[in-house]
């Protein structure tokens, strides 16, 4: 496997001595009843001193895998199985117990995923950066571990360092907590940094001023940092190097715009075709294939624009009592005067950023939740005016498909009673002809139809939403009400279940809305797109309009924060 | 063409073969269908603990259905004559003080503590889905007087409860039945509470909003999804609870304030042999170790049962 050795980095004016780390033919696996399982077949890479490496790959590939493997933090059942894990000469994969501790967050830092479980709720966030410092031996215990504390969160980008010392991970938004980690990870200014997924839990705009943070933190101190990511933009833009990852090995690694600029092995090829903040046109119905993506028809979307309203929310509000404890509660206007409408035919693309209402209003016009005032007319009916049967009946012509793949479908219904629900429910055909309707549409959604009597734990998660999406489908719908539909599957994935959906919206003549914190996917998708920014819409235009000439300062915020917009692609 | 302009001398690429592109998303599916219980029930018939348990907990219910096929004695008929006499043939266990026969009273007793077992637990789990249920899907003021109604029992030990209602009750109407319904009344309440967490979170899932979504009920929704998908845990409690019955009725049989003097029970043999334990204690310890079998069998069925039923302790072994 020499073969896949990276050479180290000549003409970057690097240090071209020893690299800093240097994986050899790495395998690792992972111990079940059926033997072990690989993840990682022969992984070998380097990081040169301060080199910034972003690993990139769908989930399953063995991306996290790697990076757990170089600070031996496999969970119990994984092991490394042969190669080398060579970091400034010292072979990590041999090394493990308390010679690892002198390792781990003294030379090697590390940012964990998800900022929310990171940190124990019930220690103050000054114990948990000290506890660092002293286990790093950092500092001693007294007045100079919390000078140093002060300093590692002043330094992380938080004011008011003193007091944040005192408060708790609950006081503490996403994006502060992510700072927090950060802090620790490079408080002991490490060599090297891993970054696992640091800010796919966050905010665009959250994320971009993190990952701004960071970079200049990394810099100054010469850490070499290691991303760990499954956003090719952000890693383009962040990294100088990418590895792109697939199936436990390394398909393609190089210089980060020479990969996406001049992709090589088919998968990149893949990766770099589907990345949502890479590519530019709507996705265009009756064409299966992502080449359509580069046809441009404008007079399409110019004449849906045109059709009569299907649905049409006005002054939307909707107020919620927050308890405040002592039994006493205080309003929450989660929705704020929302008023747009949507033509037949087309997709409207309701934006925002977490908290913004966006769900709310997904509630509110599926009447899962009941508006405080305002109206929502779906096919000229009020539907707050409607109940029993005629509600029954607009239920019909509005279905929704969710975010959580693997929340939506029910763990114990089988596909087949999956689809038909909505048919048994609303009693339409005989058993013989739903069974003939299920099959039909399990082929719309492009699944074979011998999933019928499979239950939903043994789909992945794209198809679980192909089936929420012939579920919804079963009743022959005028409206999808997607809320963050595709916000939870991988790239190509999410660009299969796009492609999907603009297909079936030509074929079937379907309105969507279309919900969404991720602005690259509304512009392949979108005619129109609403910003919501604290219950209210800041911004409402046609899609193009939104992209190319934002009115508001929110709007170029977001726009500015998808990683990887500015990267010319070049193909 | 820019796939025709030169790579940087760090730019690698795998050889295609080494990792053949595998269309996006393909379905790839096991051999047969599986979902939470059928994989349960699959890996229940994997574990030696099961089939021994399963065994006695089979055996335990042929014995309560036909006595008649283990002894052809009568375990009424009783001499004195025999009184503590060892065992001889056709008498393996040998006699009690009253002379009667050790095995065929163990024989004729396993009925007594079964049906106590079955209706109790009857009792307990239609009591407890119907009040965890509805005070976990409808929350609310219903939740909020369910709950407290719940606490009030909870906060009675049912052997306690159980015991007052014993000695409140007359002699004459004691039965099986009686002292089932004296158990069963104090110890719904653990079933109750499990199941309302588990509804509270399962609830919450998108499924449930999609068939909202849909026009189903929420009869229907916690009838057909919620509780489905909630009950793996009771069904587990239920198990053991049954084995906490059939000791409950032992207990209370020992006391004496339990079951009226013509019904035959382990209990009520194990206090009968105790002023006996010194010169004849083997009276004492064969019902006991009867009682033990039943109730280590259920208890061992419901570790299976919560094993197999919970994935994650499947995904550790």
């Amino acid at each position: 496997m020499t073969a896949t050795t990276v050479a180290t980095t000549p003409g970057t004016g690097r240090d071209k001595g020893t690299p800093l780390l240097d994986i050899r033919d790495l395998h690792v696996g992972f111990v079940t009843q059926n033997g072990i399982v690989p993840a990682l077949n022969g992984v070998s890479l380097t990081i040169m001193p301060g080199e910034t490496v972003a690993i990139v790959g769908e989930s399953g590939s063995g991306k996290s895998t790697a990076a757990h493997a170089i600070i031996d933090l496999l969970p119990g059942t994984g092991k490394v199985t042969s190669g080398r894990i060579l970091f400034d000469g010292q072979d990590l994969a041999a090394t493990s117990g308390k010679a690892f501790d002198k390792i781990r967050g003294n030379l090697i830092g590390f940012v964990p995923q998800d900022p929310m479980s990171n940190l124990n709720p019930v220690w103050n966030i000054g114990f948990q950066v000290e506890e660092t410092l002293v286990a790093n031996g950092r500092a001693k215990r007294g007045k100079d571990v919390k000078a140093k504390a002060i300093t590692v969160l002043k330094e992380a980008g938080l004011a008011d360092a003193e007091i944040r010392l005192k408060q708790y991970p609950h006081q503490f938004s996403g994006g502060m907590k992510q700072r927090v980690l950060i802090g620790i990870g490079l408080s002991s200014r490490p060599k090297l940094l891993i970054a696992d997924e640091p800010t796919s839990a966050l905010d665009v705009t959250v994320q971009r001023v993190i990952l701004d943070h960071l970079a200049t933190l990394t810099g100054d101190s010469g850490t070499a940092v290691l991303f760990i990511t499954h956003d090719l933009g952000l890693a383009a833009e962040r990294a100088e190097k990418l590895v792109v990852m697939y199936k436990g090995k390394i398909v393609e690694s190089g210089p980060s715009l020479e990969i996406l600029q001049n992709p090589q092995h088919p998968y990149t090829k893949r990766l770099v075709a589907a990345a949502p903040s890479l590519a530019s046109r709507r996705i265009q119905g009756s064409h299966r294939e992502r080449a359509a993506l580069d046809q441009v028809v404008p007079d399409a979307a110019a004449s849906r624009v045109t059709a009569a309203p299907v649905i049409t929310v006005e002054k939307l509000t909707k107020v919620f009592q927050i308890n405040t404890g002592k039994l006493r509660s205080q309003p929450f206007t989660a929705v704020d005067d929302v008023s747009f409408s949507i033509p037949k035919g087309t997709t409207m693309a309701l934006v925002g950023e977490s908290g913004s209402g966006k769900s709310t209003v997904a509630k509110l016009i599926l009447k899962l939740e009941s508006a405080t005032s305002g109206s929502v007319t779906v096919g000229g009916k009020d539907i707050n005016k409607v109940s029993g049967r005629e509600l029954l009946a607009l239920r019909r012509q509005m279905q929704p498909v969710f975010q959580d793949p693997f929340g939506s479908l029910d763990p114990l219904y089988n596909i087949g009673s999956t689809i038909a629900e909505p048919l048994v429910t609303h009693r339409v055909g005989s058993k013989k002809e739903r069974h003939a309707r299920v099959l039909e549409l399990l082929d719309q959604v492009a699944l074979p139809t011998t999933l019928i009597d499979r239950y939903p734990n043994e789909l992945s998660g794209g198809q679980r939403q192909r089936i929420a999406i012939a579920r919804a489908l079963a009743l022959k719908p005028e409206i999808l009400i997607l809320d963050e539909a595709v916000s939870a599957l991988d790239v190509l994935v999410q660009a299969q279940i796009l492609a999907l959906l603009t297909e079936l919206q030509s074929e079937l003549d379907l309105t969507y809305l279309f919900i969404t914190h991720d602005l690259a996917v509304v512009r392949l998708v979108a005619d129109h797109v609403s910003v919501m920014r604290q219950g209210r819409i800041v911004e409402a235009s046609s899609t193009d309009e939104v992209f190319d000439s934002p009115r508001e300062e929110y709007t170029k915020e977001l726009l500015a924060a998808i990683p990887g917009t500015g990267i010319q692609l070049g193909v | 063409m820019p796939s025709n302009a030169p790579l940087s001398p760090t730019h690698f690429v795998a050889p295609l073969d080494e990792t053949p592109l595998v269309a996006v998303d393909k379905v790839q599916v096991a051999a047969k269908p599986s979902n939470l219980y059928l994989d349960a029930w699959r890996d229940m018939r994997r574990r030696p603990l099961f089939y021994v348990s399963g065994v006695i907990v089979l055996l335990v219910i042929v014995v309560a259905l036909f006595p008649t096929l283990f002894t052809q004695l009568d375990p009424r008929a009783c001499a004195l004559s025999f009184s503590n006499q060892g065992p001889s043939a056709g008498h393996p266990l040998g006699y009690t003080k009253q002379g009667c026969d050790v095995y065929a009273r163990i024989i004729f007793g396993t009925r007594t503590s079964l049906s106590v077992g079955i209706i109790v637990t009857l009792l307990v789990t239609v009591i407890g889905i119907i009040i965890g249920a509805l005070s976990g899907y409808y929350g609310r003021w219903i939740d909020a007087v369910l709950s407290r109604i719940g606490d009030i029992f909870f906060a009675i030990p049912y052997i306690l409860a159980a015991i007052v209602i014993m000695s409140v009750v007359a002699r004459e109407a004691r039965s099986i039945l009686v002292l089932s319904l004296a158990i069963g009344i104090f110890a719904w309440p653990s079933t109750a509470r499990v199941l309302r967490g588990q509804i509270l979170s399962v609830k919450n899932s998108d499924f449930v909003m999609s068939a909202a979504a849909l026009g189903v009920s929420h009869f229907r929704i916690l009838l057909r999804h919620v509780l489905p998908n909630s009950i793996a845990p009771v069904i587990v409690i239920t198990t053991i609870g049954l084995a906490g019955a059939i000791v409950a009725e032992a207990t209370l049989s020992f006391l004496g304030i339990g079951l009226p003097p013509d019904v035959m029970s382990w209990g009520k043999d194990i206090s009968q042999a105790q002023g006996d334990l010194r010169n004849n204690p083997m009276t004492l310890i064969y019902p006991s170790i009867a009682l033990s079998v039943a109730v280590l069998s259920f208890i061992l069925m419901g570790e299976v049962l919560r094993d197999a039923l919970d994935p994650k302790a499947r995904a550790r072994r």
